[in-house]
C-alpha cells in the first residue's frame, strides 16, 4: 500500500481537524483541569463523536459501528493530539474494541453497540508496576464456583476512573514474568469487591488505580482463551501503542508549528529570533525527525490490515520514534519560546506534559527498542 | 489474478531465468559493482551478461519511458521489480550517475533530440557519466563557479577547473556547469552543458583520500571545443537544472542511510557475529546494543520516509526542498551506522592491510562515509535550505 492517504482518509482527517479545533482545543482541556472535573473529559463531546461514527470506528457494522480500520482511527488520534483533546478514544474505541472483537458472540452483543453509540466506556487494566511490563502480571484470577475470583491491584489505568467496565489482564497460571498463564476478563464497575480511585497525573487526564478484593466474575467474563490471553493482550496493546504514537505525532506537529510561528514573530537584538542560524538548524533537524515519525506512524497503522504479523514491530517502531521525537519537540518548543514557554498561561506546557505521559504509557522508548532489537536478532 | 499479480509472476520467472547465479552472490567489495562505460573491465562474463539483459529490458531505469530505452514501468510495478530482485538477492546490474542524476534532468529539461540521443546508451550502460559541479573556489557556495564557457560562433570553448569530480578518470562524458555570462548576478549566468571527456584539452588527476582510495579527481579544461547542440535547456538558465539535479543527487546520497532494508541483515546481527550473546540471546555488550537499536529504529523510519516521499511524488506532491531533509538525515545516519560497525568489530576494524580484512574494507568504507555529509551540499547547507524553503524562517 502506498504511504499516502487516499481521498476518503483525507476527508476524514480534515473533518476531524475542523471538529476538534472548534469543539475540543487546548482551551477545553485547560477548562477541565481548572474546574477539577471529576471525569477529566466531556461526555457531551464524546456523544458528538459517537454521532460522527468515531467511537465505533473499529466496531463491525452489525454491532453499530462503521468498521473503518486503523488508519482512520490513527488519523483521529493524531488530530486529538494536535488539540490535546481529552477523550477515552484510545482506551475505549481502539483498545477495548480490539479486545472485544475477539470475544464471543454474547460479549460482542453486550458491549460493542454501547461503545459505538457513545454510552459505554471500557478501559484496559494491565499495568501494576512503575514500568509497563505486561508479562509481569500478578493480579490473580482463580477458578471459583462457576466463574473466577480476582485478587490484586492495577495502576495507571488509562481512562479507568468511572469506566463502565475494565478489561483486566490477570494471571491464571504460571508466575510473574511468564507470558503463558495470562487471561483477559471483563469486569463491570459495580462488581462487589472492586474499588477504584482517580490518579491525577501531570497531563490532567483520567487514570485510575483499582483494587480487586475477592471480586467474583462469571465464567463468561473470560475474553478469549484461558491461560492463553497474552497474544490477544499484545494485539490490544499494539493498537494502543500505535494510537498513542499517532497522538504524539499530532502533539509534536502542533507544538512545532506554534514554535515556528513564535520565532518568526519574536524580536530580540533588533531582529526576529528565527533568523538566527543557531535556532534554524535545530528547527530544521526537528522538522526532519517529525517527518520520520509521520512515516513510521502511517506504516504502523497500515500494517494492522496489510501485514498483521508485522503489526507488533510496526507499533514498536512508531511508539519508540514518536515518543523520542515528541520529547525533543516539547523540549525545543519550551526552549525556543523562552520564558513565556515556562508559564502556565501559555499552552506549550500542556503539550510537554501530555507527551511526557504518552511516551511512558504502554511502553517507553527503551521498552520498544528492546522489542525491536529482539525481533532483529540482537 | 490482477495485473500486478501477473506482472509479479512474470517478473519472478524472467529474473529466475535471466539473473546469473554469480550475480546473486553478495558483493565482496565495491570493486564488484558494475559501472559500465566504454572502458569498463567487467569482473566476469556473468556481470556483462546481467547488464546486457537488464539493459535490453530497460530495467536498469525501470520507470523511464520506453521510447528512451527505459522500462516504462509504473511505480507499483517498479516496486515489485525491486522486491523480486531483492528476493533472489540479485545485484544491481548498473551503478550510474547517468541514471541517478543526468537522466532525470534530461527528461525534464532536455530537447527531444537530446533525450533520444543520450538516454538509451545510459540505460544500456554504454556511456559512463561524471558530474562537473564543484570548483576549488565554489564548494558550498556552488553558484560562484568560474569555469568559463565562451561562444565562438559555431561552437563553445570551455576553460577552467572542476574538483571532486567523481570517477572523472573513468568516465566517458561529463555534465557540467559553466559560466556563460560573467556580468549577470551569479545565479543567472550559469549554463548546463554536456561533452565528451576524450575532447582535446580535458585532463584529470585523481585525489587520494583519507581512505587511501581515489574516487574523486581534479578535472582541467583547457580551451575545450564543445558543439553548440550540447547545451541543455536555455542559455544562462543552467542553475534551475543544477538545482533540480541536486534534488536527485541528494535523494540518492541520502538513500545510503537506510542501509540494509528492514528484513535484510541488521547491523545488530553483524555485532552479534563479532561479539556474541548473553544467555538470553541478546548482544553481550548492552550499551552498544542500545545504540544499535536506536540506529535500527532511525534506519527503518528513514527508509519508510524515502518510500513515503516517492509515493507522494507519484501522487503529485513533488519532493522539492524535502530532498534536503533526506540528504541531511540519510548521510548523518549512514555515518552513525558505520561508527557502530567499527565499534562492533573492535580491533579487527582497525586492520588496514591483509586478506582477513580485505585490505581494510570496513575502515576505508567508514572513512568514505565522512564525505557523505559534505558532498552534494553539506549537512549545514541542507539545514539552511530546510529552514528557509520549508519552514519559511527569515534570512539572517
Amino acid at each position: 500500500m502506498a504511504l499516502v492517504l487516499n481521498e476518503e482518509e483525507q476527508m476524514l482527517r480534515d473533518a476531524a481537524k475542523g471538529f476538534l479545533a472548534e469543539k475540543a482545543p487546548v482551551a477545553a482541556l485547560r477548562k477541565l483541569r481548572d474546574a477539577d472535573d471529576p471525569l477529566g473529559w466531556s461526555r457531551s463531546l464524546w456523544e458528538e463523536m459517537a454521532q460522527m461514527g468515531w467511537t465505533g470506528i473499529l466496531v463491525p457494522e452489525e454491532y453499530g459501528g462503521i468498521d473503518y480500520g486503523m488508519v482512520g482511527a490513527g488519523l483521529i488520534a493524531q488530530e486529538m493530539g494536535r488539540n490535546l483533546t481529552a477523550s477515552p478514544f484510545i482506551s475505549t474505541a481502539m483498545m477495548a474494541v480490539t479486545a472485544l472483537r475477539e470475544g464471543n458472540e454474547e460479549q460482542k452483543q453486550k458491549w460493542l453497540p454501547g461503545i459505538a453509540s457513545g454510552k459505554t466506556i471500557i478501559a484496559l487494566a494491565v499495568d501494576e508496576g512503575v514500568k509497563h511490563d505486561p508479562a509481569q502480571t500478578t493480579l490473580s484470577a482463580k477458578a471459583h464456583g462457576n466463574g473466577y475470583r480476582l485478587n490484586g491491584e492495577k495502576s495507571y489505568i488509562i481512562d479507568g476512573f468511572d469506566a463502565d467496565a475494565l478489561i483486566v489482564a490477570a494471571r491464571t497460571s504460571g508466575e510473574a514474568g511468564d507470558e503463558a498463564g495470562i487471561s483477559l476478563f471483563i469486569v463491570e464497575k459495580e462488581a462487589a469487591g472492586l474499588s477504584s480511585t482517580r490518579t491525577k497525573l501531570l497531563d490532567s487526564r483520567n487514570y485510575a488505580h483499582a483494587d480487586f478484593k475477592d471480586v467474583d466474575v462469571a465464567g463468561d467474563a473470560l475474553i478469549g482463551t484461558l491461560d492463553d490471553g497474552f497474544a490477544l493482550l499484545e494485539r490490544v496493546l499494539n493498537v494502543g501503542r500505535t494510537g498513542l504514537a499517532a497522538e504524539m505525532l499530532g502533539a509534536s506537529e502542533q507544538s512545532f508549528d506554534m514554535t515556528m510561528d513564535y520565532i518568526k514573530e519574536r524580536k530580540q537584538f533588533g531582529t526576529h529570533v528565527g533568523a538566527f542560524q543557531g535556532l534554524q538548524h535545530r528547527a530544521a533537524h526537528l522538522y526532519s525527525e517529525i517527518e520520520l515519525v509521520k512515516s513510521a506512524v502511517l506504516k504502523a497503522l497500515q500494517m494492522f490490515a496489510e501485514a498483521p504479523q508485522m503489526a507488533g514491530a510496526g507499533a514498536a517502531l512508531a511508539k519508540a520514534k514518536a515518543g523520542e521525537v515528541g520529547v525533543l519537540a516539547a523540549n525545543e518548543a519550551v526552549q525556543m519560546h523562552g520564558g513565556i514557554g515556562m508559564t502556565d498561561e501559555y499552552d506549550i506546557g500542556f503539550y510537554m506534559k501530555r507527551i511526557r505521559a504518552a511516551q511512558e504509557l504502554l511502553g517507553d522508548y527503551a521498552f520498544n527498542a528492546n522489542r525491536l532489537a529482539v525481533l532483529r536478532g540482537f | 489474478m490482477n495485473d500486478l499479480d501477473t506482472f509479479r509472476a512474470d517478473t519472478r520467472a524472467w529474473l529466475e531465468e535471466n539473473c546469473p547465479a554469480e550475480m546473486r552472490k553478495p558483493m565482496r567489495s565495491e570493486d564488484d559493482a558494475c559501472w559500465g562505460g566504454r572502458n569498463f573491465k567487467f569482473s566476469c562474463d556473468e556481470q556483462k551478461l546481467w547488464l546486457e539483459r537488464m539493459g535490453a529490458k530497460g530495467w536498469t531505469a525501470p520507470e523511464w519511458p520506453k521510447e528512451y530505452g527505459g522500462g516504462g514501468l509504473n511505480r507499483e510495478e517498479a516496486k515489485i521489480l525491486k522486491s523480486e530482485m531483492a528476493a533472489i538477492k540479485a545485484r544491481s546490474p548498473l551503478m550510474s550517475f547517468g541514471i541517478w542524476m543526468l537522466g532525470p534532468a534530461l527528461l525534464k529539461y532536455g530537447s527531444e533530440e537530446q533525450k533520444k540521443h543520450y538516454l538509451p546508451p545510459i540505460v544500456r550502460g554504454e556511456i559512463r557519466w561524471c558530474q562537473g559541479y564543484s570548483e576549488p573556489g565554489a564548494g558550498s557556495d556552488l553558484a560562484s563557479l568560474q569555469t568559463r564557457c565562451e561562444d565562438k560562433g559555431d561552437h563553445y570553448e570551455i576553460t577552467g577547473q572542476k574538483i571532486w569530480t567523481s570517477y572523472a578518470d573513468k568516465s566517458d562524458w561529463i555534465f557540467c556547469l559553466v559560466r556563460t555570462d560573467r556580468e549577470a548576478p551569479k545565479h543567472n549566468g550559469i549554463s548546463f552543458i554536456l561533452f565528451d571527456m576524450q575532447s582535446e584539452g580535458v585532463s584529470t588527476k585523481p585525489i587520494t583520500l583519507i581512505s587511501g582510495r581515489s574516487p574523486f579527481c581534479e578535472t582541467f579544461f583547457d580551451q575545450v571545443k564543445v558543439p553548440k547542440e550540447n547545451l541543455v535547456g536555455t542559455l544562462n538558465k543552467g542553475w534551475d537544472i543544477a538545482k533540480y539535479l541536486l534534488t536527485h543527487e541528494r535523494a540518492m546520497i541520502g538513500d545510503s542511510g537506510g542501509g540494509g532494508a528492514f528484513g535484510g541483515r541488521s547491523i545488530g546481527q553483524i555485532a552479534v557475529d563479532s561479539l556474541g550473546t548473553d544467555a538470553q540471546g541478546r548482544l553481550a555488550d548492552s550499551a552498544l546494543r542500545a545504540d544499535l537499536a536506536r540506529a535500527e529504529i532511525d534506519g527503518w523510519a528513514f527508509l519508510l520516509t524515502m518510500e513515503r516521499m516517492k509515493d507522494e511524488a507519484k501522487a503529485g506532491q513533488g519532493i522539492g526542498a524535502r530532498s534536503s531533509m533526506l540528504k541531511y538525515y540519510g548521510t548523518e545516519l549512514n555515518k552513525r551506522r558505520f561508527e557502530l560497525m567499527m565499534a562492533s568489530k573492535g580491533h579487527a576494524a582497525l586492520e588496514w592491510e591483509g586478506d582477513a580484512s580485505q585490505d581494510g574494507a570496513l575502515p576505508r568504507a567508514w572513512l568514505r562515509t565522512k564525505a557523505n555529509s559534505i558532498e552534494g551540499g553539506t549537512s549545514e547547507v541542507q539545514l539552511n535550505i530546510i529552514s528557509k524553503r520549508i519552514l519559511g524562517l527569515p534570512a539572517s
